[in-house]
């Protein structure tokens, strides 16, 4: 049961295969089982029982709200929820209970989904691995699964690998099956680089289909709330009842269609599927490689038009990401100063002493990094040479996709990492740069433009770790490259973990409820 | 999304340089003449070009708090004397994941000030980031109009009372460099006793239009004037309520002294103004101050100095951590702000409630204060003078126009009884024309008696004295009470005539010699006798006779 998709639970729940409250226990169950991958850094099982058992309540009066009541989801701790703790993963916010619902939790809770918990991320959502944050590293579910334990011979606690981030937590929920669906946050491939790592789907819709009033942001241009559910066509679901205008964030359009379910039987033969050179870059293992062009191939077989395009400026797109997101960061961070909330160091001897010493305290070295950075190329001498060229450098790359797009083709289709998910130990080697200049490679382009880009993953690798590929599309085209992205997960056939998985349960329950 | 913010951050350079000289050829320059200059002076010294004088420069930067009902960027409402942390939302306080949403009637707001200063309005403008750490600034940013504000190069004409007499009117004109919108700080109170501080932020995010006057004024008086004209106009629009005391008109004055011609001189800011009338003394005791520095040899510095208003003078502030860099940056979370011409300027997919259609904004413009003026003039004849002082004092255009209606007095014999006995009296009395103790209708009354010859024009003081001391007494109470109507007995004025020309045989001679001028005096003593009661007209002939 805990293996299915939501299009599946939700029939259950309807036919009365299984009731919402057994369905949360279940999902709180296994959570406890999981623990070990800390996925969450808070559990909300009071309240999540509450909220099934009027989800009970109306699934037997024949009256659901909708596709999604009754289904446990979970949401990245960067998003605020009312009442509920929200934490950033940060010492600076470890005690933070903000008073109101982000606008997409709010939208989950009013179709009657049954929030279970707040996932791990890296701190304020800096980093690519979920290793950076006060609550320690997520752990890969996969790091625990049949195929990647046969590979090794050591003891699951010394070489698990990473989840992926900054919205490791979430991956981590939904392939470890504690979570239909997760919300992530993507500012430069936050949602899709864990659920590449992870195996599951991972949407980021174009930037102002879905609001970010009560997303704590990392950069606000680039931030988008992001999807993560096991299959493609539930992220359309997900994405048909979150998209929208939200008179709350002003950047916020009406969403050009309503979304409806896709379809199943998406013919590809009038598309066009682009191959950015620029994406065959260093690093990218064997691999990856390999799946990207065999899933090329499917395309072409398939009768669709596979060409190799160039997007010129990629290759300036980190540096440029780097400017933009740190002199964001250094803004935003601005306003944790100890004195309306979150954490307030002791150090009171004046107000200059407090900010600087609960800054301290607060943020770790990754986010003081980048505050500091930031704070460089805003100062006036410096604002031309690094913040105004970096938009410039933006437009550019928004421009190489526009060019694209307009030249006939369709969708994008590229990895979305350079690899499977690396083991903590080697990913801890390098600092948090560097990793995410390797980690956001692939994936930052797309918040860069603003476009609508999903992983799917498609295969396991020889490690027996997920790898996943991207599509990326034009603005506003986020059905359509769903519909894309189904047509590849119909084919590649990416098994379940609970295939997978000797180790849970699933197996047993597979016997019990199917 | 990123290419607006692209192309909006190359205007930064395009922006207009304003030049260093301004001109000042039609502007009554403040000399300070200085007694050093003038006494060391050595003749050889003089055949030389004497060396111009130092003159002020003054050039303002105004905030005014913008009337709405709600914040800038938030739905909390703006009142003052609230309790504190009352009037504060989410995003007031910066909690995390808040947005700001841009309030119309704020941009409308900033719009009909921009026409009424005769401003371009932008039609795309752009918001920014300013950054300051300030326990008040919850956010660490303040968002404002850096790169591209609503409304750029306007003008402001004022006039004030010049000449050497200070009764004749001086037309002056000021440039409007910007006006931007912003959001306002909380507040921060220092306790020193418990050495703590506590932060109000009912104010904070309450929308601000920051006025940008170049430095094209000399002194305290010009900037007063300016500052009472903008004042008017902003009350016109109902877009501020302009107390200065209450904190809703905030003006800081950039002052430094130059010789004219030469280029501008070091400035400095001088804050804490909370009045047009403080606001004219503290820059003349700034320039003074600057050019008493510089005549000693010494250099004046750059630096925020604050009024005090008791003992008159400006003083050092203390130094905010030396050079601030405010790291200005776009404003990510609000789209360009774009105003439309007219209503066939917008698209179809604009919302036509939602937009800001500067057309429709023109036409809805009320009366400003300069219009005003000009229709007293053509409508009363009265002086401009008249009307000026009629328009800056707040209700007594609408005092002046009651009593006019009940009184069949020319406007232009009512206008002094207006602006010299009332307003004097309130002056006197630090009253605004809503406390005067006398009615429109009082004086009316009073004014209606003199009219009709039942007393005469002293008598008519001496009442207006009374009604103002006893208020509630009508003039024509007082008269009667007081027995001060017009004495126009002829046996009892034959009688007083008599007297005065008895007693004084010389003056009778001099006026049988032919200086006609002495009768006046004998009028006078007649006057006196009377109390001032006796009818002129009487009298005269009385005494013409008598004289002959």
């Amino acid at each position: 049961m805990l293996s299915l998709t939501i299009k599946e639970v939700s029939l259950a729940l309807r036919e009365g295969r299984i009731s919402p409250t057994e369905l949360c226990r279940k999902c709180l169950n296994r959570i406890k089982k999981t623990k070990h991958l800390n996925a969450y850094i808070t559990v909300t099982e009071q309240l999540a029982l509450k909220q099934a058992q009027q989800s009970e309540a109306r699934l037997l009066q024949g009256n659901p709200k909708g596709p999604l009541d009754g289904i446990p989801f979970a949401v990245k701790d960067n998003f605020c929820t009312e009442n509920i703790k929200t934490t950033c993963a940060s010492r600076m916010l470890k005690d933070y209970t903000p008073p109101y619902n982000a606008t997409v939790v709010q939208k989950l809770l009013d179709h009657g989904a049954v929030l279970i918990g707040k996932t791990n991320m890296d701190e304020f959502a800096m980093g690519a691995g979920s290793t950076d944050g006060a609550f320690g590293p997520v752990r890969n579910p996969w790091s625990y699964a049949a195929p990647y334990r046969e590979q090794t011979a050591t003891a699951p606690d010394s070489d698990w690998v990473i989840s992926g981030g900054s919205s490791g937590g979430s991956a981590a929920a939904v392939a470890s099956l504690t979570s239909y669906l997760a919300l992530g946050s993507d500012t430069g491939g936050s949602t899709r680089n864990p659920g590449a790592l992870c195996g599951v789907v991972a949407l980021k819709p174009t930037y102002g289909l879905l609001s970010r009033h009560g997303l704590i942001p990392l950069v606000n241009s680039m931030d988008v709330p992001g999807v993560m559910t096991r299959s493609v066509n539930d992220a359309a679901i997900v994405l048909g009842i979150l998209q929208g205008l939200d008179i709350k964030d002003s950047t916020t359009v009406p969403a050009p269609s309503s979304l409806t379910e896709l379809p199943e039987d998406f013919d590809v033969k009038n598309i066009c599927v682009g191959i950015p050179k620029e994406y065959y870059a260093p690093g990218l293992s064997e691999e990856t490689l390999a799946q990207w062009s065999h899933v090329a191939d499917l395309f072409e077989r398939a009768g669709a038009r596979v060409e190799q395009v160039s997007l010129p400026h990629t290759q300036y797109s980190i540096v440029c990401y780097h400017v933009l997101c740190h002199a964001e960061v250094a803004s935003n961070m601005a306003r944790f100063d100890g004195l309306e909330y979150g954490h307030r160091s002791e150090m009171d001897s004046s107000t200059e002493v407090m900010y600087a010493s609960t800054r301290h305290e607060g943020f770790n070295d990754v986010v003081r990094g980048r505050i500091l950075s930031g704070n460089y190329f805003l100062l006036k001498q410096n604002y031309e040479h690094y913040f105004v060229k970096a938009q410039k450098v933006r437009r550019l790359i928004s421009d190489d996709f526009r060019r694209v797009f307009s030249s006939g083709v369709d969708v994008l289709l590229t990895p979305t990492t350079l690899t499977d998910a690396a083991c903590y130990h080697d990913f801890t080697q390098e600092d948090n740069r560097t990793r995410s200049a390797q980690e956001d490679v692939f994936t930052q382009p797309a918040n860069m433009a603003g476009l609508p880009a999903v992983s799917v993953p498609t295969a396991l690798s020889r490690r027996g770790l997920p790898i996943g590929l991207q599509l990326i599309g034009p603005a506003f085209q986020d059905k359509k490259l769903l519909s894309v992205a189904q047509w590849i997960e119909q084919r590649v056939e990416f098994p379940s973990i609970s295939d997978c998985d000797d180790s849970q349960e699933s197996g047993m329950e597979q016997t019990s409820f199917v | 999304m990123a290419a607006s913010c692209v192309a909006a951050s190359e205007l930064l350079h395009n922006m207009r340089q304003t030049s260093i000289f301004y001109p000042k050829a039609s502007c009554l320059i403040r000399r300070i003449s200085t007694t050093s200059i003038q006494s060391d002076s050595q003749p050889q010294l003089k055949a030389k070009s004497v060396p111009q004088q130092l003159v002020g420069v003054v050039g303002l930067e105004i905030h005014a708090q913008i009337n709405s009902s709600t914040k800038l960027f938030s739905g909390s409402p703006v009142r003052f004397s609230a309790p504190p942390n009352s009037l504060v939302s989410f995003f007031d306080a910066s909690l995390p994941g808040t947005l700001p949403v841009l309030n119309k009637r704020c941009v409308e707001a900033a719009v009909m000030t921009g026409l009424s200063l005769n401003c371009t309005i932008n039609r795309k403008s752009l918001f920014d980031r300013k950054h300051y750490f300030y326990a008040d600034l919850p956010a660490g940013y303040q968002i404002t109009q850096h790169r591209r504000p609503i409304a750029v190069d306007g003008t402001l004409t004022y006039s004030l009372f010049g000449g050497k007499k200070k009764n004749q009117m001086i037309r002056k004109k000021v440039h409007i460099k910007q006006i931007q919108l912003e959001q306002d700080s909380g507040k921060s109170l220092h306790d020193d006793a418990r050495s703590q501080t506590l932060i109000d932020l009912n104010r904070a995010g309450v929308g601000l239009m920051e006025l940008v006057m170049e430095p094209d004024m000399s002194c305290g008086e010009e900037a007063a004037a300016a500052v009472r004209e903008l004042q008017l106009i902003l009350q016109a629009l109902g877009t501020c309520q302009g107390n200065m005391s209450e904190g809703q008109l905030r003006v800081d004055a950039n002052v430094s002294v130059h010789r004219p011609g030469e280029p501008l001189g070091i400035r400095t800011e001088v804050k804490n103004i909370n009045s047009v009338r403080y606001l004219a003394r503290a820059i003349n005791y700034e320039i003074q101050r600057q050019i008493d520095v510089l005549q000693r040899g010494g250099t004046v510095q750059s630096e925020t100095r604050a009024y005090d208003s008791k003992s008159g003078e400006t003083i050092p502030m203390r130094d905010k951590e030396g050079l601030q860099d405010y790291r200005f940056m776009p404003e990510p979370n609000l789209p360009p702000l774009i105003v439309y011409e007219d209503n066939a300027s917008l698209t179809t997919c604009i919302d036509a409630c939602q937009a800001v259609v500067v057309q429709k904004i023109k036409e809805g413009l009320p009366e400003l204060p300069s219009v005003k003026r000009d229709r007293l003039v053509q409508t009363h004849g009265i002086l401009p003078e008249h009307s000026f002082t009629l328009v800056n004092e707040e209700g007594l255009v609408e005092f002046f126009e009651a009593v006019l209606k009940e009184t069949k007095k020319e406007p232009r014999k009512v206008i002094g009884w207006v602006t010299n006995e009332l307003l004097g009296h309130l002056k006197q009395q630090d009253l605004s024309v809503s406390q005067s103790p006398i009615s429109p209708s009082a004086l009316a009354e009073l004014l209606e008696l003199h009219e009709m010859g039942h007393i005469s024009s002293s008598v008519a003081k001496q009442v207006f004295q009374e009604m103002w001391r006893s208020s509630g007494k009508t003039a024509l109470q007082i008269t009667q009470e007081q027995d001060l109507g017009l004495v126009s007995d002829t046996a009892q004025l034959h009688s007083i005539c008599q007297q005065v020309v008895d007693s004084h045989p010389d003056e009778v001679q001099a006026i049988r010699n032919g200086n006609k001028k002495v009768l006046n005096k004998l009028m006078g003593l007649v006057q006196k006798e009377t109390k001032g009661r006796a009818d002129p007209v009487l009298v005269r002939g009385i005494l013409q006779k008598k004289t002959s």
